[in-house]
């Protein structure tokens, strides 16, 4: 029953972003296009953090690394000359799994507080270490040269084209997270993080299928990145910042950690609310902030608790 | 490279290390003894700084306004407490970070709203701007090594009142076991907010320290706060001493790494390679450090006992 | 003859200056009931953490079916046939009881990098997690998540899945505690049917239990092993009735002998 409602809840959801594009032509607001697929992409971040938050218990406030590493990758590249998507997609996942691996082969020994900020720690160095790269614009970034290129298959020049791309891959994203979890995999992780002294003794060893975890999650939110400079065309290591890595965290809590739906969700409330906010007053965080706190306080279950069959799995 | 470079280098090491402590201590004492982590550290720093920076203006006196500026800190350090952080002791991590997330973007826009976005600087007085004059032609500005003391100061201090004193024998306590420290009949709740006005009030002293040689400007907290973490992990949690060191390592590896990394690189490898490559190895190797210890030592390297 | 299934020689642990473990000499047989009694505090749950894994011995070996495990951690122990409940129970209690031996079925059956079939729906884990289940007298409580499962149950579930990891030794700590009488009962009688086709070590608090039980009885005070014998051998020991005197196992020992 409940994984059918959940069925229901994500077709729906589906149904609706397919449906932005022609809503937004026929109303002439061609700019929902460009703040839905901004959503999706960070929706694709989010359900990244929670495969390793909301299954395995890792509290990664270092995200933002990764969507630094897959932007990177692309804009490197394509400062070479290579615009082939492809090959530059592939570099970023790949590229993200590999700084992924080397994070979490150190921070995945440790757990609570310290696993928070030693990845945080090591995302602040990235930020500074692309900060220090001259060659690439170092503090100011520097303009994409090209888009990813797919053959002329797909044009991401074409804000409809690139938006259906960007719903396909979080559709793909959003399926792959799903199995993972429920396959041997997923509940050898969700195991350790239920009980990790019982898992070792029925002869789980946690660390490799935490790391694997990590790693597959940082890969996915590497192609977020890609998608992301794409999206804005524009490289900093702003994508870095560790305000980003905190804005993804709370995409998984406002949506619901642990769920399906939910980090999209989160994902879309979030930088709408940004959105308002910043439409009202230039001095929107000072509303946001607090509104954030609260969220914290009273609304543990997040907004994926509200629709129906939101919950479990 | 010459012997005076070299110690006015480890000097700025020192006292980017003391400020590093001031802000490391009250931050690891917080969380051994609260359980609590706060991102909204930076903040107090934060606002340490503007305010000294206020004070001094309207009293026209560096040191009546610093002065005045701790006091100030810890009453905000304990609005924050009350208001805010007092409901999060009994909540998991992620909820402690995330809330007090919320915080620092509500402190940088409130500092912004009240004194705009651009930073503000401070000359320092006359009597202090000047530099010690140690013979040998080196000297060193009399400012920086007066933090320097004054880090030490502190860091005598605390060691005494945590080591020696009644306050600190329960705060020791409270540290390891809540409930007999409330079965002594000590209120707990008060120890805690008094204890966090105190972590702010050390904060709001670093930041009144930084506010003339730093930029004194929104966001200025979350700099530091993340150097702060990597000190409070390599020190090992929890622990004054382990901040102590930590952040005396810390300070002393990326003063020198900034000051002779690239010189160094340059004897090595070609004069342009080291111009990138040094900067940039330059601003990550505390991070390097960090993981290095934590791969030989992952409880930090004077793990608070009891834990 | 043969060597024993599990043999532990020298075993010492110290924290500080308490030693724990001073000097345990223990062995269990194939097909034993092992148990290991003693007061609070003597060192009981140090002993167990060493032959589990979760604590390394300061000094001392362990072999395990003919090859050295003392360097072995828990998990590793684990699959070489280590199974055990723990003395708090430990399960997990966000998923279903079935959904609990699944998993211990599913550590058995090798590496779990598998990433694309759903687990739920693979009979080779869910049958044998049933059939387990059906054994320990849970089949009908197999779609209830473990949290909501009444105390006794739980530990009847923590049994269900140590024996479903197949285990060649189960280490079980304090299996009855604080279970009603009923309950611990039934728990007694269960144990008894695994009785020689298990290998087992039982530390236990409850002497009817152990009594009913044991093949074989260590006695622990003070971190030392003081007498290892059988029931009979135990009870007429006078060193053991010493260590005993003035706790209230007295009592329950009183009763164990008019049985």
């Amino acid at each position: 029953m409940r994984s059918r409602a959940r069925k229901l809840v994500l077709l729906a959801m589906l149904a609706l972003l397919v449906l932005v594009p022609p809503a937004a032509a026929l109303l002439h607001q061609l700019f929902y296009v460009d703040l839905l697929r901004r959503v999706m992409i960070f929706g694709i971040a989010a359900v990244s953090l929670d495969l390793i938050l909301g299954y395995g218990g890792m509290v990664s406030f270092g995200h933002a690394a990764y969507l630094g590493v897959g932007a990177y990758a692309v804009t490197v590249l394509a400062y070479y000359g290579i615009h082939d998507g492809l090959l530059q997609w592939a570099v970023a996942i790949g590229g993200s799994m590999l700084v992924a691996l080397a994070i979490g082969a150190v921070s995945i020994r440790t757990s609570g507080i310290y696993f928070i900020m030693i990845t945080l720690a090591f995302t602040q160095m990235l930020y500074y270490l692309g900060i220090s790269l001259d060659v690439f614009g170092g503090d100011n970034g520097m303009r994409l040269p090209e888009r990813s290129q797919f053959f002329g298959l797909i044009n991401l020049n074409n804000g409809t084209e690139f938006y259906y791309l960007v719903l396909t891959i979080l559709a793909a994203v959003v399926l792959l997270v799903q199995r993972l979890v429920e396959s041997r995999f997923g509940m050898a992780i969700r195991a350790a993080k239920s009980n990790e002294a019982r898992s070792r003794a029925i002869g789980f060893s946690p660390y490799p299928y935490k790391l694997a975890a990590f790693v597959i999650s940082g890969g996915i939110c590497g192609l977020a990145g890609a998608l992301l400079v794409n999206h804005t065309a524009y490289l900093t290591p702003d994508f870095m910042q560790w305000t980003r890595s905190g804005e993804i965290l709370f995409m998984v809590i406002l949506g619901g950690v642990g769920t399906t739906a939910g980090p999209v969700l989160g994902a879309f409330t979030l930088l709408v609310l940004e959105d308002v906010l910043s439409g009202w007053t230039e001095h929107w965080q000072i509303i946001l902030g607090p509104l954030l706190v609260l969220a914290v306080l009273f609304a543990k279950r997040g907004l994926a608790g509200l629709l129906p069959g939101g919950r479990g799995g | 490279m010459n012997l005076q470079l070299v110690l006015e280098q480890i000097l700025n090491g020192l006292q980017l290390g003391v400020m590093l402590f001031l802000m490391a201590a009250g931050l690891t004492l917080v969380f051994g003894i609260m359980n609590l982590v706060n991102l909204a550290h930076g903040s107090l720093y934060m606002v340490g700084a503007y305010l000294a920076t206020t004070f001094y203006r309207w009293t026209g006196s560096f040191v009546l306004g610093s002065l005045l500026a701790l006091p100030a800190t810890l009453i905000v350090g304990v609005i924050v407490e009350v208001v805010a952080l007092r409901t999060l002791y009994e909540r998991d991590h992620l909820d402690q970070v995330l809330a007090t997330f919320g915080l620092i973007l509500f402190f940088n826009e409130l500092i912004a709203i009240i004194w705009g976005r651009v930073g503000l600087f401070t000359d320092l007085p006359q009597w202090l701007s000047g530099s010690l004059d140690f013979g040998g032609g080196f000297s060193y500005p009399l400012y920086r090594l007066l933090i320097v003391m004054l880090g030490f100061a502190v860091a005598l201090l605390l060691w005494y009142v945590v080591a020696r004193t009644r306050i600190g024998m329960l705060v020791r306590a409270g540290a390891s076991n809540r409930m007999m420290v409330a079965a002594l009949g000590v209120n707990i709740r008060l120890l805690y907010t008094l204890l966090f006005g105190f972590g702010a009030a050390l904060a709001g002293l670093a930041g009144a320290m930084a506010a003339p040689i730093y930029a004194v400007q929104p966001g200025m907290g979350e700099q530091i706060l993340i150097q702060v973490f990597v000190v409070i992990v390599i020190g090992g949690i929890g622990s004054i001493r382990g901040a102590f060191a930590g952040a005396i390592i810390v300070g002393a590896v990326d003063t020198l790494g900034r000051a002779f990394l690239k010189p160094a690189l340059a004897t090595l490898i070609s004069p342009t390679a080291a111009q990138a490559a040094g900067p940039a190895l330059a601003s990550i190797l505390i991070y390097l450090l960090m993981a290095l210890i934590l791969a030989l030592r992952p409880e930090g390297l004077f793990p608070a006992r009891g834990h | 003859m043969a060597e024993a299934l599990l043999l532990a020689r020298g075993l010492c642990k110290s924290f500080g200056a308490l030693r724990a473990s001073d000097n345990i000499d223990f062995d269990l047989l194939e097909g034993e009931t092992h148990a290991v009694i003693g007061p609070n505090g003597a060192g009981k749950t140090t002993f167990i953490g060493q032959l589990s894994g979760d604590l390394h011995p300061d000094a001392g070996t362990i072999r395990f079916a003919g090859e050295d495990v003392t360097s072995l951690r828990a998990p590793a122990r684990a699959r070489r046939g280590f199974a055990r409940s723990f003395q708090i129970t430990s399960i997990y209690r966000e998923f279903t009881a079935l959904d609990n031996v699944a998993l211990a079925v599913q550590a058995r059956a090798g590496h779990s990098f598998r990433f694309w079939r759903r687990a739920r729906e693979e009979d080779v884990l869910r049958d044998p997690a049933r059939r387990v289940l059906e054994e320990v007298g849970l089949g009908a409580r197999a779609g209830v998540l473990a949290a909501n499962l009444a105390h006794g149950e739980q530990r009847q579930l923590e049994v269900a899945m140590a024996l479903a990891t197949g285990p060649r030794l189960l280490l079980l700590d304090e299996p009855v505690a604080g279970m009603g009488s009923d309950e611990s009962q039934r728990m007694v009688e269960f144990l008894s049917r695994l009785k020689g086709r298990q290998s087992i070590i039982l530390v236990e608090h409850d002497m009817d239990a152990v009594f009913s039980l044991a093949d074989r009885i260590s006695v622990l005070v003070y971190g030392r092993i003081i007498a290892t014998g059988t029931p009979q051998e135990i009870r007429a020991n006078a060193d053991v009735r010493r260590a005993y005197l003035g706790d209230d196992v007295q009592l329950a020992w009183a009763h164990a002998e008019r049985r």
